[in-house]
C-alpha cells in the first residue's frame, strides 16, 4: 500500500498473516489473513475487542506464537527480511536487537528472583557481546532516567515495585537496545487510570525522543486517540479499517469503527450509552462473504457473498466494506 | 540499616524452641505415666531379657543423684531440663557405667554424615532429572524414566537397603556388608580411611537416593512445567537470550523454591528413614545405636539418642528457613517496603 | 451466545458462538482413569484375600512350628538341599509358619493399620483445619503452631520411644499411635482450602442467607474438598504403613499378630540374609512394595480425576 502522504520508508511489513489454534473441535481462526505496514517514526495503534485476534496478531509478528497456536501462512517483513525465513539462531539473534516488547501485565512479566539490574543487563549481555561493565551500567541508569524511575530502582527486586513502576521497567528493557520496532500490548491496561496516564506519557516521552515505530494495542479508543499517529481496526481476526487519528475519529467509514467510536463516552456530548454485543458468529467457521454481517446494520446481499477488498476511500484510510465498493477508489 | 529482629524471624525461633521443649517435655513424660518407680520398673523389665542386671543398685543410686527422684515431679522436672541442656542424659542401663552422651557423640557424626550425602545427592540429582524431565528437548526413552522412578518411591527406603544389602554385598561382593570402615582401620585423615568410608558408605546412601529422589524429580518437574508458563517466562524468549541461560537463570531458579520448602518438611521422613537404613548396614550410627539399646530395654539410651536426633532435624529445618530469603528475595525476615509511584 | 436479531439477517440460522467441546463417547467419564481402577484393583485383591484367604488355605499354617522348618518357596532349593514344595508354595521360616498363610494374614493387617490411622487423621484434620480456617484468630495461630511443630519431629522416633515401654500393643493400638502423627498433613490442607474458599462466592451467597455454620461447613464446603480430602487419606495411610512398617521392623509392634513388618525384623534376627532365606523377608518387602505402588496409583488417578488439566498432560 502507498499513500502519497507518507513517503517514509516501511519498516514493518505483515502480509497475509493467518494465526490458527488448534482444538479438538476444529481449528479456531484467530487471525485469518491480515496486511499493514508500519513507517519509520509512526505509531500504528492496533485496536479491537475482546477476541478480536489483536494480540495473537502481535505474537504473530514476533514469532512467539505457542502451541496450541500456529502461524499458517503469510509473511512478516521486517527491514525487507522475512521472520518467518529465518532460522531459530538467525531469529534469536534479531530478536529485541531490532523487534522489542513492552508486555501486557508487567506484574508477572519481570522474573521475580533477579534484581532490576540483571533483567536489564540480560539483553545488552545476550546482544551486544563483550561491553565493559562501567558502560552497562551507566547505561541502565540512563534508561531508568528516560522512563523516569529513581536511580535506587537499579538494585531493587520486581516486588519491591509498584504497578506503574514494573511497567515503566518493561518500557525501559524494551528500549534498551534502541529497537527499531517495538510493540506495545496493552501496555496500560492493567493500570488504574492515574497511573494509566503517567506510563502512557512515559511512552510517547520515549517515542518522541529516539524515534522508534511503534504498534500500539489496545482496546480503548480514547486512550489510543492521544498516542498514535494511525489505527488499525480490527473485527474478529481481520482489520476492517485503518485510517489516520483524525479522520477516523472524524469520519469513520467501516460500520465497526463507527460503532466503536460511538460507544466511547464525550464529557461534552449528551449521548445515550450504546452497548453493542461481542463476537457472534462461531470463531471456527466465520460466515462466507464480510466478517462484520452478523452485526452489521448496513448489511446487504453482497456482504453475505462477497468478502469486501480494502479500498482507500480518502488518501491514507483504507476500508474493507461493500458500502464503498460503488464509489471511486482511492481519490 | 539492617534490622534483624522481626516478627517472623522471632516467630520461627520461638517455634524452633518450642519444638525442642515440646520434645524433651514429651520424653519426659511417658516413662513417668505408668505409676511408680520408673528406673525400678525399667531394671525389672532389663532383667527380664537378660536375667540378670549388673550393678543395678549403681545404676538406681547414680538415676537418683541425677534426677532426685524423691523429690516432687515438679522439680524432677527441672532438674530433667537442666541436665538436657548440659547434654547430660544419663547413664546407659546396659554398659553402665557409660554415659548417653558419650556413645551419642561416638555414634552422632556417622548420621549426620551419611544424612548430609544422602539429602545432597538427592535433592540435586532428584530435581535435576526433574529439570530434564521438564525440557521438551529430552529424549523420549530419558521421559521414560517417569514411571520407573515412581515405582521406586513406592518401597520404603529400610527395603531397599535390605534388597541392595542382599543383592550386591551378599550375592554379588561388591560391597561390603557392614560398617562405616573396614575392619583394622583407625579414624584418622588418611586416604586408606576415607576411601574406605566412602566405599562402606556407598549402599546404604544409594538405598535412600534410590527411593527418594524420584519424589523430587516429579515436584520439580512440575514446578517447571508451571514456571514455563508464566509471563517472565514469555517475555524471556522475546527478548532473544541464550535457551541455556533461560533454562537455568529464569526456570530452574524459580522452579527450585517450591523444593526447598519441601525439603524442610521432609527432614523429619527422612530422618526416620536413615534410621532404619543405618541398623540394616549396621552402620555405627544413631540408627544402631537406637536398635541395639531397643533390643536391651536401654530406655536411657532410647530417650537421649531420639532426643538428640529431634534437635538435630528442628535445628536442620531452622537453618533451611534462615536460608530461604537469601534465595527467594520475596521473603525476608527485614521489614521492607514497596516502593510508591 | 444471544440470539442473532431477526430484523438483522432472516434467511440465516442462528449459529452458536462458543465452539461445543462435545464428550467423545460414554465412556469418557473421568473415573474410568486407568491408574485410579489399576490401583483400586490392586488394593482390593488385597482386601479380598484378607477376607477370603481362609476359605483357600489353612490358616493354622501361621501357627509355629505347624510346618516343616525353612523350606524355599515351589521350585527352588534352599541351602541344605531341600526343594520346594506345593504344600507351602511360598516357603516357611525358621519356626514353622508358613509364608503363605503369613502374607494372607499380614497384608491386610498392614492394609487395617493404614486404614484406622488414616481414618483418625483425617478426622482430626477436618475438626481442626476447619476450626483454623474459619475461626482465624488465635485458634489458628496455635493450631498452627501444633501442626507444624508436629511435622518436624521425626515421628518414628516419638513412636520408638513409646512402643519401648508398652511392650504389648494391638494393631489397633499402634493405628491410634500413628494417627498422632498423621494428622498434621490433611489439617493443613484443609486449612489453606477452608481459607480460599471462605472468601468464594458460593459461601458468601450461602452466609448471606442465613446459613449455618454446620451447613455451610457441610453443605458448601465439604462436597468441593472431597477429591483433595480423599488424596490425604490415600497419603496418609501410605505414611502410616509405612511407619508401621519401620516400628515392626525394629521390632516394636504388635508383637502376637502376624504382620509384614514382624516377619522381616525376625528374618533379619535370624540372619536370613546370610542364610540365604531371601523368600523370608523378600516376599513381604515384595507384597510392602504391591501395596505401596497400588496407592500411589490410586493417588495419582484422584488427581487427575480431580484435575482435569492433568489429564490432557499424560494421555
Amino acid at each position: 500500500m502507498l499513500s502519497d502522504q507518507n513517503q517514509k520508508p516501511i519498516v514493518l511489513e505483515v502480509e497475509g498473516l493467518r494465526v490458527y489454534y488448534e482444538t479438538p473441535a476444529g481449528d479456531v481462526l484467530a487471525v485469518n489473513g491480515i496486511d499493514f505496514q508500519l513507517y519509520q517514526g509512526e505509531t500504528l495503534g492496533l485496536v479491537g475487542e475482546s477476541g478480536c485476534g489483536k494480540s495473537t496478531a502481535a505474537m504473530g509478528v514476533l514469532q512467539l506464537v505457542v502451541p496450541p497456536g500456529r502461524i499458517v501462512s503469510g509473511q512478516v517483513l521486517l527491514d525487507g527480511q522475512n521472520l518467518l525465513d529465518l532460522s531459530a539462531r538467525e531469529l534469536r539473534k534479531l530478536r529485541w536487537a531490532k523487534l522489542s516488547l513492552i508486555p501486557q501485565g508487567a506484574m508477572n512479566s519481570l522474573n521475580p528472583t533477579m534484581k532490576i539490574n540483571r533483567q536489564i543487563q540480560d539483553v545488552i549481555d545476550a546482544h551486544l557481546g563483550a561491553t565493559s561493565k562501567q558502560e552497562i551500567r551507566d547505561r541502565i541508569l540512563e534508561l531508568l532516567q528516560m522512563v523516569g524511575l529513581p536511580e535506587r530502582v537499579y538494585h531493587m527486586y520486581p516486588h519491591q515495585l509498584s504497578g506503574g513502576m514494573k511497567q515503566r521497567v518493561c518500557i525501559a528493557m524494551a528500549i534498551a537496545l534502541s529497537p527499531q520496532v517495538i510493540i506495545a500490548d496493552e501496555s496500560t491496561s492493567a493500570l488504574d487510570v492515574v497511573v494509566q496516564r503517567v506510563v502512557a506519557q512515559t511512552l510517547l516521552r520515549v517515542k518522541e525522543a529516539l524515534g522508534v515505530s511503534m504498534i500500539m494495542i489496545g482496546h480503548d479508543m480514547g486512550l489510543m486517540a492521544q498516542m498514535v499517529d494511525r489505527i488499525a481496526v480490527m473485527y474478529a481476526g481481520k482489520i476492517v479499517e485503518i485510517a489516520f487519528v483524525k479522520e477516523i475519529f472524524d469520519h469513520p467509514a467501516h460500520p465497526y469503527s463507527q460503532l466503536l467510536i460511538e460507544s466511547v463516552p464525550s464529557l461534552k456530548e449528551h449521548k445515550p450509552l450504546k452497548v453493542t454485543e461481542g463476537i457472534t458468529h462461531d470463531p471456527r467457521h466465520p460466515p462466507p462473504g464480510c466478517i462484520f454481517q452478523l452485526r452489521c446494520p448496513l448489511v446487504m446481499d453482497q456482504c453475505r457473498q462477497q468478502e469486501p477488498v480494502a479500498q482507500e476511500v480518502r488518501p491514507g484510510q483504507w476500508v474493507a466494506c461493500h458500502v464503498y465498493q460503488s464509489s471511486e477508489a482511492g481519490q | 540499616m539492617v534490622g534483624l529482629s522481626t516478627k517472623s524471624l522471632v516467630r520461627r525461633l520461638f517455634i524452633y524452641l518450642l519444638t525442642i521443649w515440646i520434645s524433651a517435655t514429651i520424653i519426659f513424660c511417658i516413662p513417668r505415666l505408668a505409676p511408680g518407680d520408673p528406673i525400678a520398673a525399667m531394671i525389672s523389665r532389663m532383667s527380664q531379657q537378660a536375667g540378670y542386671v549388673e550393678n543395678s543398685d549403681k545404676i538406681i543410686e547414680g538415676w537418683r543423684k541425677r534426677f532426685g527422684l524423691d523429690d516432687t515431679p515438679l522439680t524432677q522436672y527441672i532438674r530433667y531440663l537442666r541436665n538436657l541442656l548440659r547434654f547430660d542424659m544419663g547413664y546407659s542401663m546396659a554398659f553402665f557405667p557409660t554415659t548417653v552422651s558419650s556413645m551419642v557423640k561416638r555414634a552422632l557424626p556417622w548420621t549426620l554424615g551419611l544424612l548430609l550425602v544422602s539429602i545432597i545427592v538427592t535433592f540435586f540429582l532428584g530435581n535435576f532429572l526433574g529439570a530434564l524431565l521438564a525440557w521438551q528437548r529430552t529424549p523420549k526413552g530419558v521421559k521414560m524414566i517417569i514411571p520407573v522412578t515412581m515405582i521406586f518411591t513406592s518401597i520404603p527406603s529400610f527395603l531397599a537397603a535390605i534388597f541392595l544389602l542382599y543383592v550386591f554385598a551378599f550375592r554379588l561382593h561388591l560391597f561390603p556388608l557392614r560398617g562405616a570402615y573396614g575392619r583394622g582401620l583407625q579414624p584418622e585423615l588418611s586416604w586408606e580411611f576415607i576411601s574406605s568410608v566412602i566405599y562402606h558408605g556407598i549402599l546404604p546412601v544409594s538405598s535412600i537416593v534410590l527411593v527418594s529422589f524420584g519424589y523430587w524429580a516429579l515436584g520439580m518437574r512440575g514446578m517447571m512445567i508451571t514456571v514455563e508458563g508464566e509471563d517472565y517466562m514469555h517475555l524471556a524468549q522475546a527478548k532473544g537470550l541464550n535457551p541455556f541461560y533461560t533454562l537455568y537463570r529464569y526456570m530452574v531458579r524459580n522452579a527450585i523454591l517450591p523444593q526447598v520448602t519441601a525439603l524442610a518438611i521432609s527432614l523429619g521422613t527422612m530422618v526416620g528413614g536413615q534410621i532404619l537404613v543405618e541398623y540394616i548396614f549396621s552402620y555405627p550410627g544413631m540408627g544402631t545405636l537406637i536398635f541395639t539399646a531397643i533390643r536391651n530395654q536401654d530406655f536411657n539410651v532410647i530417650q537421649g539418642t531420639s532426643f538428640i536426633l529431634i534437635v538435630t532435624t528442628a535445628t536442620a529445618v531452622l537453618v533451611i528457613d534462615l536460608i530461604y530469603p537469601f534465595i527467594d528475595p520475596r521473603i525476608s525476615y527485614v521489614n521492607s517496603s514497596v516502593e510508591e509511584g | 451466545m444471544s440470539e442473532i436479531d431477526a430484523s438483522l439477517s432472516p434467511s440465516l440460522e442462528p449459529v452458536p458462538s462458543t465452539p461445543k467441546m462435545g464428550r467423545l463417547n460414554r465412556w469418557d467419564t473421568p473415573w474410568l482413569n486407568w491408574k485410579f481402577l489399576s490401583g483400586m484393583s490392586i488394593i482390593g485383591l488385597i482386601v479380598l484375600i484378607g477376607v477370603f484367604g481362609r476359605l483357600f488355605w489353612n490358616m493354622d499354617l501361621v501357627y509355629v512350628a505347624s510346618s516343616p522348618l525353612n523350606l524355599p518357596p515351589v521350585g527352588f532349593e534352599n541351602r541344605r538341599g531341600q526343594q520346594g514344595t506345593w504344600e507351602h508354595p511360598l516357603g516357611t521360616e525358621n519356626r514353622g509358619c508358613d509364608m503363605l498363610a503369613l502374607m494372607v494374614i499380614g497384608a491386610p493387617n498392614s492394609l487395617y493399620v493404614g486404614a484406622v490411622a488414616a481414618s483418625l487423621g483425617i478426622s482430626i484434620g477436618v475438626i481442626l483445619g476447619f476450626m483454623a480456617g474459619f475461626i482465624g484468630n488465635w485458634v489458628d495461630d496455635l493450631i498452627r503452631l501444633i501442626s507444624d511443630t508436629t511435622m518436624t519431629i521425626p515421628s518414628l522416633l516419638v513412636l520408638i520411644i513409646i512402643q519401648a515401654l508398652i511392650p504389648q500393643v494391638s494393631l489397633t493400638l499402634m493405628a491410634f499411635l500413628l494417627a498422632l502423627f498423621a494428622w498434621p498433613s490433611p489439617t493443613r490442607l484443609i486449612r489453606a482450602q477452608v481459607l480460599s474458599m471462605r472468601e468464594s462466592g458460593y459461601v458468601q451467597m450461602a452466609r448471606l442467607s442465613g446459613a449455618s455454620v454446620f451447613r455451610l461447613m457441610f453443605g458448601e464446603i465439604m462436597p468441593n474438598l472431597l477429591p483433595y480430602l480423599a488424596a490425604s487419606f490415600i497419603g496418609s495411610a501410605a505414611g502410616s504403613i509405612l511407619a508401621a512398617v519401620g516400628l515392626e521392623g525394629l521390632g516394636l509392634g504388635p508383637q502376637r499378630v502376624p504382620t509384614l513388618g514382624r516377619t522381616i525384623y525376625l528374618a533379619l534376627e535370624s540372619s536370613a540374609l546370610l542364610r540365604n532365606m531371601w523368600w523370608w523377608w523378600g516376599l513381604p518387602t515384595l507384597v510392602l512394595a504391591i501395596i505401596f505402588i497400588g496407592l500411589l496409583l490410586i493417588n495419582l488417578g484422584l488427581d487427575e480425576i480431580a484435575n482435569p488439566r492433568l489429564r490432557r498432560a499424560s494421555g
